[in-house]
């Protein structure tokens, strides 16, 4: 008797999940690692709206993971139908392998960048060491924690924000060259991603500084509960995690018009509104003002300024024999 | 040909399964890595695996795993020991305990080790102001090698001593050995091929390692950046050809060192035979 019930349970079950996927359609989105909670709702956002407007039903599953190893998963055959990587980097490592077509960044609005972050400081309580610009990190005794640039695209936007302040001021590539190896030299821990770095600062008390994602600075000091503080500092670079259509899978999968009604979603008000709430600088002039108290000012210089592109940028400062190889010294 | 019966059927069918699996799980991948790395050209595979800074990773990397596998050969030889010859109340619960590092994944270990000793940890901010720096330095990447290894020559060399009947040490004794020279004589010698066969698993554990190690090494180049970081490094370029040569390199190594350790075991085993 029991049993019996229990296979009409699971026979009927086994129905209802078939007949959902029928009707459903099911987008991947592979994106990195802090944006979890940001696509949980913008997902459940779009979810409903497009359910309302189409009657279609639409299941977005999410991959997170490192942005570049990510990268590597979509191009050794991951299905992914939109790619929302941390770093043009990894999006074009893709598009070089023909799997996204075309120029894929005119595609959409704002250079296919429904919004945009930076690189801020995370200090103690208080700021004992005063620390409000770039030049006071390479103060004797203040010790700064951030990735290491040659795992971590939270690594190697530091890197790139601290030669952006000192030759977009003015300074000479010597002089830049010179700020980036005292820099280094009071980093005393290499973690390898942006999350070990933040257990490195918060959970064991080590450093002075955390160079972080704004957004996860934001996090990290709403968690802290007032133990630590944002600092702003004058200028920083502006960290563009293109979204991009895998065409390679979306006309296999025929999944197209779905999945580009889901990026152009991200343009919209409502979705908007989530990315300012999740402490991501929305692309929407009209949803940054209203949220400009949560973003204050500053000068965020595009990777245009002080290299060609990204690509060229990460080849000069952080590939094989570029200038961070340079800083360290064998002893 | 007269074919020797063989008391268990089925030594074909057997053996043919042996060498698909060894072939399709350790064979293949490894083939595969070869073939990638030598898709550079000579100059590209020596520019990718011999710099100072991958020769430093190397040396480290087999060094601290050498530094790790030998404690664990002492250690692992007195926990064994204990865990053989005592009874004691909470003996078994201990014995279970020894295989806890095989079943927590690495990356906890690094990250409770890192916690423990840095300067505000529970170890820490006794050790710190003594000047032992035991998180983000090489010895950091020691004592997490320790941990791993652990299970590997406790459980190699307890089976051996189990058989050990303790009337041979007094025998010993009442022949007029000492202490010192029934453990040295009579004790040791049938260890040797455990003991050398648990400092091999040890170390080959220590070299693959990186879950733990990248946790508490800190990654300073030159001072603590093992080799898999480098492999990783490499990755996040896109350079898959020069992050294999890395690992061929590492791979090659490790080989030709395992080849070593199995020739002084037979040895060792040798010397047991003959004496």
């Amino acid at each position: 008797m029991k049993t019996g019930l229990l296979r009409a349970a699971a026979v009927a079950a086994a129905l209802l999940t078939v007949a959902a996927a029928a009707s459903a359609v099911e987008l991947l989105n592979v994106s990195y690692d802090p944006t979890r909670e940001l696509w949980r709702d913008i997902n459940a956002s779009f979810a409903a709206a497009y359910q309302k407007e189409n009657g279609v039903a639409v299941v977005i599953k999410q991959s997170h993971g490192g942005s570049s190893s990510q990268a590597r998963s979509v191009i050794d055959g991951l299905d992914a139908d939109v790619v929302t990587l941390a770093s043009y980097i990894d999006t074009d490592a893709i598009a070089q392998r023909g799997l996204i077509t075309g120029d894929w960044v005119k595609r959409l609005p704002h250079n296919s960048l429904p919004y945009t972050s930076t690189i801020v400081f995370v200090v103690r309580k208080g700021n004992p060491k005063g620390i409000k610009d770039w030049p006071d990190l390479v103060k004797p005794g203040v010790e700064v924690i951030t990735p290491n640039p040659k795992t971590s695209g939270n690594g190697y936007l530091s890197f790139f924000s601290a030669w952006g302040s000192v030759v977009l001021r003015g300074g000479s590539r010597a002089q830049a060259t010179d700020y980036v190896t005292k820099l280094y030299r009071q980093v005393p821990v290499l973690d390898s991603g942006a999350r070990g770095a933040s257990t490195t600062f918060v959970q064991r008390g080590i450093g002075d500084v955390h160079l972080s994602w704004e957004n996860e600075a934001r996090l990290e000091v709403r968690e802290a509960g007032g133990d630590l503080e944002v600092v702003y500092p004058p200028i920083s670079i502006r960290a563009e995690p293109h979204v991009a259509l895998v065409d390679a899978s979306v006309d296999r999968k025929k999944t197209r018009a779905v999945a580009e009604a889901y990026l152009r979603y991200l343009y919209t008000d409502a979705a908007q509104e989530i990315i300012a709430n999740h402490f991501y600088r929305p692309a929407s002039e009209a949803v940054l003002a209203r949220h400009a108290a949560s973003f204050p000012a500053l000068r965020l210089f595009a990777i245009q300024e002080i290299a060609a592109s990204f690509p060229d940028a990460y080849k000069q400062f952080i590939a094989e024999g570029g200038v961070f190889d340079r800083i360290y010294k064998p002893r | 040909m007269a074919v020797r019966r063989r008391v268990l059927p089925g030594f074909s069918l057997s053996l043919g399964y042996t060498v698909f699996y060894l072939s399709v799980l350790v064979l293949l991948p490894i083939v595969a890595c070869f073939s990638k790395a030598f898709s550079l050209s000579f100059e590209g595979f020596r520019a990718a695996v011999w710099t100072e800074r991958t020769r430093a990773a190397y040396a480290l990397t087999f060094g601290t795993s050498l530094v790790a596998a030998v404690v664990n050969v002492l250690l692992g030889l007195l926990i064994a020991w204990v865990l053989v010859r005592y009874r004691f109340p909470g003996r078994r619960l201990m014995d279970s305990l020894i295989d806890l590092p095989l079943a927590l994944p690495t990356a906890v270990a690094g990250l409770v080790y890192a916690s423990l000793y840095v300067k505000k940890g529970w170890l820490g901010r006794h050790l710190v102001p003594l000047g032992i720096q035991a998180a983000y330095s090489r010895l950091a990447i020691v004592l997490v090698l320790v941990f791993i290894g652990l299970p590997f020559v406790v459980r190699t060399v307890q089976p051996v001593l189990e058989d050990l009947d303790p009337e041979v040490e007094e025998a010993a004794a009442s022949l007029g050995a000492s202490r010192g020279q029934a453990f040295r004589r009579v004790i040791l010698p049938p260890l040797y091929p455990a003991l050398v066969t648990g400092f091999a698993l040890a170390f080959a554990r220590s070299l693959g390692e990186y879950g733990s190690v990248v946790f508490v090494s800190g990654n300073m180049p030159f001072k603590t950046e093992i080799a898999p970081v480098l492999i990783v490094a490499r990755l996040e370029e896109y350079a898959y050809g020069e992050a294999t040569a890395i690992a061929v390199v590492l791979l090659v190594i490790s080989f030709a060192m395992l080849v070593l350790i199995n020739l002084l075991e037979r040895w060792t085993k040798g010397g047991e035979a003959n004496a």
